[in-house]
């Protein structure tokens, strides 16, 4: 199968570096899968799971929160404000953010920023149900 | 004249300086390494969001409709200074030449007629800018207690500046921090973050790109994270200046110190041989008028 470059970048660190086969991205309008060959785009990133497959049959998670992606003929580049892999995320950790996202939605009356904190909201808390598995 | 025991109390003291100086030159070393590394591995981060947005802003022509952080409030009467400085002293001149970077350009600013606020990131740049600007600083922003630079601090500051720029508080804003070139070479550095300088890089014309959201969408969620990510760079640069600065300070103290104990070892051991040989000459003149 052919493999496509692929880069995870948060601000403290380059997360991962690499060839892949395909990456499924989180994006803001519905998951989508990318694989080499894909067609130059940019979107936006929502809270959940990006899961990165090298070898076939073999997944990482990384959890990502806001960010977003850039395909273009180089490769795949994701930029997360925040990024966490699986292995390094506990409930204690997803506790944590879920009372930051219910303090941003406090915090605000603008709709769509309450809008936004809610849907993260709903993500991260899927996220935790998905990581018991 | 000073006695024997003063000298010598003088060099001891000289010499517990010189312990502390070099204990902290080796302090700030281990420091500066670590802040290297944490302002290199920010680095991608920054730079892939510069080329991206880059590409964002070269599709787009300035209207009505874009966002106000790129293209400004179309005035130009209050100024915002967002001064990063460090939270310590005793490392050269590296708070006073921020500190004085911006003193000129807000005098500058003054004289034009503008309005000039200021926000202080780092107690130093408060306490010197003080003197001067007292009724002008509007905040002064406290990383004391941070050991190490996260991204959440960076967000917290932007996150006050643009509550500010939403409430129409100014209507440009400038970033002064000291960037990191070398152990002996920090550059005072004064950046505009609004409205937004990109650089339009051209690179991706050729390419047809698909935006999901929409191009304006994107760059609105975008150029706030954008002021996020420049003010993180400009803190950990800091962070790594500071240390350089330091640490070169201190390098210097220290040899200073140790000229300084060369000096008056040499005063002491030639008023010690002074004063023995005056004694000898005594007991002798003493013998002989026997």
């Amino acid at each position: 199968m052919a493999t496509f470059n692929f880069e995870l970048v948060s601000p403290e660190r380059v997360l991962f570096s690499g060839a892949v086969d395909a990456v499924v991205l989180p994006a803001s309008e519905g998951d989508m899968t990318v694989l080499s060959g894909h067609a130059p785009m940019m979107t936006t990133l929502k809270t959940g799971f990006l899961v990165v497959t090298s070898t076939p049959g073999n997944g990482t998670r990384v959890l990502v929160r806001g960010g977003f992606a850039d395909i273009n003929q180089n490769g795949l580049t994701v930029l997360a404000e925040r990024a966490l892999p699986a292995e390094e995320l506990t409930h204690e950790i997803l506790d944590k953010e879920i009372l930051q996202a219910e303090m941003a939605w406090d915090a605000t009356n603008d709709p769509v920023a309450r809008q936004a904190a809610e849907s993260a909201i709903a993500q991260l808390r899927e996220a935790k149900e998905a990581l018991t598995y | 004249m000073p006695s024997l025991k003063d000298l010598r109390n003088r060099i001891a003291s000289v010499k517990a300086t010189q312990k502390i100086t070099k204990a902290m030159q080796m302090v700030a070393a281990a420091k500066l390494r670590r802040a290297q590394s944490a302002a290199e591995a920010a680095r991608p981060y920054a730079e892939r969001m510069e080329v991206v947005l880059g590409n964002l802003a070269s599709g787009i022509t300035v209207g009505p409709e874009t966002p106000r952080l790129l293209a400004g409030t179309g005035a130009d009467q209050v100024h915002l200074l967002i001064v990063c400085t460090a939270e310590r002293g005793l490392c050269g001149a590296f708070n006073s030449s921020i500190a004085r970077l911006a003193r000129d350009h807000a005098n500058r600013l003054l004289a034009e007629g503008k309005t000039v606020k200021i926000i202080c990131v780092g107690k130093k740049g408060y306490d010197i800018l003080r003197r001067q600007f007292a009724q002008n600083i509007i905040e002064l922003i406290d990383l004391r207690s941070v050991r190490q630079i996260g991204f959440d601090n960076a967000e917290q500051i932007a996150q006050k500046i643009l509550g500010r720029f939403e409430a129409g508080e100014f209507d440009v804003a400038t970033l002064f921090y000291s960037r990191f070139r070398s152990v002996i070479a920090q550059i005072p550095t004064a950046q505009q973050i609004i409205p937004a300088q990109l650089e339009a890089t051209g690179v991706s014309s050729d390419a047809v790109y698909e935006y999901e959201p929409e191009e304006g969408e994107i760059l609105a969620t975008l150029l706030p994270r954008n002021l996020t990510v420049q003010i993180f760079r400009a803190l950990l640069e800091n962070a790594a200046s500071e240390q350089g600065a330091r640490m070169s300070a201190m390098d210097n103290a220290t040899r200073n110190a140790g000229e300084m104990i060369k000096k008056q070892t040499q005063t002491y051991n030639r008023s010690r041989q002074a004063m023995i040989t005056k004694e000898l000459i005594e007991i002798i003149s003493g013998a002989e008028a026997l």
